[in-house]
């Protein structure tokens, strides 16, 4: 019974949320009305299922802070308390929950996307922000992510929290002109999600949240390219989910992952919206190019029709519009594809030398990768070392130790007694 | 809402700056604010050198020369606007002249 209530109050809780706020004029209170809310419906909703759950949370929301208000004003008698008080009064929001439902603004929730992402805020509390508010995830959960203190993330809620109240953070949608800007910060918030928040395991990660924040901006925003692009590359990544790790929990490379076991419905909807995505700007945005690269994997039936042509001719597309050493070395890979390692050699040789990508494991893990691939395996072997001394996570850890053991195999010296068996009987 | 808009700038580069126009360039955005109706004061600050810091502790007066921190960029000036949100403060901060080669804190002020 209380599952049942939990589900649909989370389901309406973000944008009853945002219409609350808007209502009362100030995030707190609003939280609180709502909290309030919750419990109220947590006792009402069982025996009488409203029938439309997110006015009947911004009614008895809306009632529950005002009277919290009240509670403060009898306390402490502040000024702007009793002007607050006046002004929501005053707001011609009647109680009733059909006239409830008229107030909803359907960019309510959008306000409440920008506000959060809102440059004056740290990208930490930008995140959790989002992640709290509009993901109706619990500060546990949101902790966890990110591999902090529950307390610690608590702490970082309510100074983010203050900061909009204290620096006068407007709970609007940007101005025309700072639209594209902003809307490049939700983005980034977003895609940070996608890639850095696990739920407490490392197998599971937040994909679902940042897709589903990407399909609400979709939306609410409809026919922008970066959006379009960032969602469409998130579906085609998380499409491959299924294949990537085995039973052991160790990775699978992209050319040996089952691909029975990529999700054709992802797939599809992702694939929908890159020509789109693609389209709608002139240059078309990163994350759309991005997309169009995880295009041409998942189309792929098998890894040797990967049109590799074109993944190369995309990363050339990307390098011009950020350029960035991560992008060099996912082109020189590519490039290693298309004309063979030892076209692409040189070009990771290079970036090693200028030291840009000092630290991250990836760049000796291709570089081995294509030594290994020349045959000069001892080299490979050297570099596959030093990507493990770099690795990050365990499961790359595990997958540079299985390459290191494969080649040492392959470079130890034959003898008569050597593991290639014994000479004789 | 008032915020205090800080300007910060590195005086060693005040020998490359075009200082007549830097001073057309201020008083042509002053005026523009105080025709929008944001400004409420604003002062220039003598350098960082004529700086003295104050400080009383067990009720002895510390006076020591100079700001209260080396700094890469010392505080040079300040306006003092009023403005509806962050986001206009922001706008307005953008325009402060220094704000191409230095730096400007905005920073809300407490309603008395």
């Amino acid at each position: 019974m209380t599952a049942d209530v939990d589900k649909a109050f989370r389901r309406h809780a973000p944008e009853a949320l945002a219409t609350l706020i808007r209502l009362v004029g100030d995030f707190d209170l609003a939280e609180e009305g709502l909290q309030e809310a919750f419990a109220a419906a947590a006792l009402a909703w069982p025996a009488d299922p409203p029938s439309n759950p997110r006015a009947w949370l911004v009614t008895v929301g809306r009632r529950k802070a005002l009277d919290q208000l009240r509670r403060r004003i009898a306390f402490r008698a502040r000024r702007d308390a009793l002007t607050a008080a006046a002004e929501i009064e005053a707001q011609a929001v009647p109680d009733e929950i059909d006239e409830a439902e008229a107030a909803f603004q359907g960019d309510d929730l959008l306000r409440l996307i920008f506000t959060c992402c809102h440059p004056a805020l740290s990208l930490e509390a930008q995140v959790a922000l989002t992640l709290r508010t509009v993901c109706q995830l619990p500060t546990a959960a949101v902790a966890r992510a990110f591999l902090v203190a529950e307390e610690a993330m608590a702490q970082r809620l309510v100074r983010a929290k203050a900061k909009i109240h204290d620096a006068g953070i407007p709970y609007a949608t940007p101005a025309r002109e700072a639209l594209d800007t902003r809307i490049e910060g939700v983005l980034a918030v977003i895609y940070l999600v996608f890639t850095e928040a696990y739920a407490g395991d490392p197998r599971r990660s937040l994909a679902a949240e940042a897709i589903g924040l990407a399909r609400r901006l979709d939306a609410l925003l409809p026919g922008r390219g970066a959006i379009q692009g960032l969602l469409a590359l998130m579906l085609l990544h998380e499409a491959r989910r299924p294949a990537r790790t085995d039973a052991a929990g160790d990775i699978v490379l992209l050319e040996d992952q089952d691909r029975a076991l990529w999700d054709a419905a992802m797939i599809a909807e992702g694939l929908a919206l890159v020509a789109p995505a693609l389209k709608a700007a002139t240059p078309p945005s990163p994350y759309a190019v991005q997309a169009a690269i995880a295009a041409l994997h998942d189309e792929a039936a098998t890894p040797g029709v990967t049109d590799w042509r074109q993944i190369l001719g995309l990363y050339a597309v990307l390098m011009r519009l950020t350029p960035s050493p991560v992008v060099e070395l996912n082109h020189a890979a590519a490039l290693a594809m298309v004309d063979g390692p030892a076209a692409a050699l040189p070009r990771v040789e290079a970036l090693a030398a200028r030291g840009a990508l000092a630290g991250y494991d990836v760049l000796p893990a291709v570089r081995a990768d294509l030594l290994r691939r020349l045959g000069r395996r001892a080299e490979a072997l050297a570099f596959y070392e030093e990507a493990l001394a770099l690795a990050r996570h365990e499961p790359d850890r595990r997958f540079f130790q299985r390459r290191i053991k494969e080649l040492g195999r392959l470079t130890l010296p034959v003898t008569p007694d050597g593991p290639q068996g014994r000479s004789g009987a | 809402m008032q915020y205090l808009l800080l300007i910060y700038s590195a005086e060693s580069d005040d020998a490359n700056l075009d200082g007549p126009k830097l001073m057309a360039d201020y008083g042509a955005f002053t005026q523009g604010i105080v025709q929008s109706g944001h400004f409420k004061s604003a002062d220039r600050l003598k350098p960082v050198d004529t700086a003295t810091t104050v400080r009383v502790r067990e009720g002895k007066t510390l006076t020591t020369d100079g700001p209260f921190a080396e700094t890469r960029e010392q505080l040079g000036g300040y306006y003092l606007v009023e403005a509806k949100d962050i986001d206009e403060a922001v706008a307005i901060a953008a325009k402060v002249p220094t704000a191409k080669h230095g730096s400007i804190e905005v920073r809300p002020v407490w309603a008395m």
